[in-house]
């Protein structure tokens, strides 16, 4: 088992490694491009402890995102927080959204938890809506380049972005990976598994389920409160069900219940769309098409695949 | 036998809409004690474990474990107090390796995963399973995933183990093992069996409980129960 441990470490360290390299060759385009990836799979990697490995489908995530996001905005812009505590704060936001919506919609199960959160996110989003005169509602309000700051370090200039972006990556892939590999980890497992039997295994589902969300809203609102301070605007877009529906995507794509999954789906899916968008106005057509294939071919995703074929050991 | 009793249950009854599947029943076990529980099918029984181990919620009665009335208690509580159930329909989780089964009985009473490994080869051993761990457990045949279910129940250290039809399934050289095994770890829990197998019950059982429509017909011994006219009519078929 340790061999296994040692051997996923290494592989994650050695993603980690090469994406800070590619910092140095790649051009400025796909260097803000990867930044952005990086944030976003930050988001997804939350929604992947939740649906990935406690098998809880949310269609209601991006209120965890916007909770980071406007947790952070709002205290920056009407009690002029700094960035460091704004941040904190922002994760703060995500992890208790998620204890409060986990308390109540944890009650149902299957497609009634989908509707559920669902619901809750229009919720939110109509909310950030409604109070305008704070929000600023769809137009959304710019963070001003001189509060984007962090100490001594200027989280508008490219290269310092891109490491604060690679730091949250690392962070939220590392914590994935100590979860799963730890006896909490293999409860929540259990849980996606076979519910009943791990209640008649003496664990308390709905403690462990309700861990898991909040786990999942804290990673899902550092990514937001994230996006907010390293590219500068915060807008009602990110509350939208658009932003639920792509972690669900991201982490389909590259891999439910696996660590790497969702970095690579939201890669996949980044490039898919900014490459096809090239060719053709029809640009989601070649997404949708894509899609239905790897559905079709591979079910469990990129990563799914890699595992079943080439690295069982894949974590 | 002067032994405390472990396990008791007064006027327990679970009415599924018009139906009365468990009615009244009364039943004290006392610890260190091998109970089978035997009657026809649809008589209640694997009904009445779940009411015990709270899978179901009684319409009345109340159940005291190791003293403690544990009647409102989810079954998540009373597991962790020291009941385990095992399934009469094979549920393990078949995705994951013989490992991952067996530890996630053991983990919940090791602090922090203190000899896990070690808990966990040795409840595999205990049923015959030793040097399978990295094995997916959807993979096993049948009778080895009855096994499984029987370690996952070792490796918590119950108190009380309950069986519901473990032999089922099992070929006669396999079933010669458990009651081996059954009668090794009598020595330190206390067993309620439920069993088709008329073989199995009256070699290992100490005492008997008979139920009928959903009540006790008759307790005793497997002497007393075999002269029991009663059950004969009920259940042996005269």
């Amino acid at each position: 088992m340790s061999g296994a441990t040692r051997k996923g470490v290494v592989l994650h360290l050695g993603v980690v490694a090469l994406l800070a390299g590619l910092q140095f060759v790649l051009p400025a385009y796909h260097h803000g491009n990867l930044a952005r990836v990086m944030v976003l799979a930050s988001f997804a990697l939350g929604y992947n402890v939740m649906f990935g490995y406690t098998g809880l489908l949310s269609l209601g995530h991006a209120m965890f995102f916007a909770a980071g996001l406007y947790g952070m905005g709002l205290a920056m812009r009407h009690l002029g927080l700094p960035a460091l505590p704004a941040l904190a704060l922002g994760v703060l936001c995500g992890a208790a959204l998620a204890a409060l919506v986990g308390l109540l919609a944890l009650r149902t199960a299957g497609v009634a938890f989908m509707i559920v959160t669902l619901m809750f996110a229009q919720t939110g989003y109509l909310t950030i809506l409604y109070f305008g005169a704070f929000t600023r509602g769809d137009e959304g309000f710019v963070i001003p380049r001189a509060a984007r700051r962090i100490g001594a370090l200027d989280l508008s200039e490219p290269t310092t972005r891109y490491f604060a972006a690679l730091l949250l990556l690392g962070l939220c892939l590392f914590a994935t990976l100590a979860l799963v590999r730890s006896s909490t980890g293999r409860v929540l497992i259990a849980i996606r598994e076979n519910e009943d039997r791990a209640r008649m295994l003496g664990y308390d589902v709905f403690r462990y389920k309700l861990l898991a969300m909040v786990i999942s809203g804290a990673m899902a609102g550092a990514a937001g409160a994230a996006y907010g301070l390293l590219f500068g605007y915060v807008g009602a877009t990110f509350a939208s069900v658009q932003y639920s529906i792509f972690p669900l995507l991201w982490v389909l794509l590259g891999g439910a219940g696996t660590v790497l999954g969702p970095l690579v789906g939201t890669l996949f899916m980044f490039y898919l769309i900014d490459l096809s968008s090239g060719f053709t106005s029809a640009y989601m057509l070649i997404a949708g098409v894509a899609l239905v294939l790897l559905t079709l071919f591979a079910p469990r995703g990129l990563m799914g695949l890699v595992r079943a074929r080439l690295v069982p050991w894949l974590p | 036998m002067a032994a405390v009793t472990l396990l008791s249950a007064t006027g327990i009854t679970r009415d599924f809409g018009g139906l009365r599947a468990v009615d009244q029943v009364d039943f004290e076990l006392p610890e260190g004690q091998i109970r089978a529980l035997i009657g026809p099918n649809g008589a209640g029984k694997t009904t009445f474990v779940n009411l015990l181990c709270g899978r179901l919620a009684p319409s009345a009665g109340r159940i005291v474990f190791a003293g403690e009335d544990v009647t409102r208690l989810p079954a998540h509580a009373r597991i962790a107090r020291g009941m385990a159930y095992t399934f009469q329909i094979t549920s393990i989780f078949a995705a994951l390796s013989l490992y991952d089964n067996v530890a996630l009985a053991a983990q919940r009473r090791l602090a922090a995963g203190e000899g896990l490994g070690a808990a966990v080869a040795a409840a595999l051993g205990r049923v015959g399973l030793a040097g399978r761990a990295d094995q997916t457990a959807g993979d096993l045949s049948y009778g080895h995933q009855r096994l499984l279910e029987i370690a996952m129940g070792l490796a918590q250290r119950p108190r009380l183990l309950i069986l519901d039809e473990p032999t089922q399934g099992l070929s006669d050289a396999e079933i010669e093992d458990f009651i081996a095994l059954i009668r090794s770890v009598a020595r330190d829990a206390t067993i309620l069996l439920i069993e088709h197998n008329m073989d199995v019950v009256m070699t290992l059982a100490e005492r008997i409980t008979v139920m009928d429509f959903g009540a006790v017909l008759a307790e005793g011994t497997p002497g007393e129960i075999k002269a029991d006219r009663a059950v004969r009519i009920a259940y042996l078929g005269g």
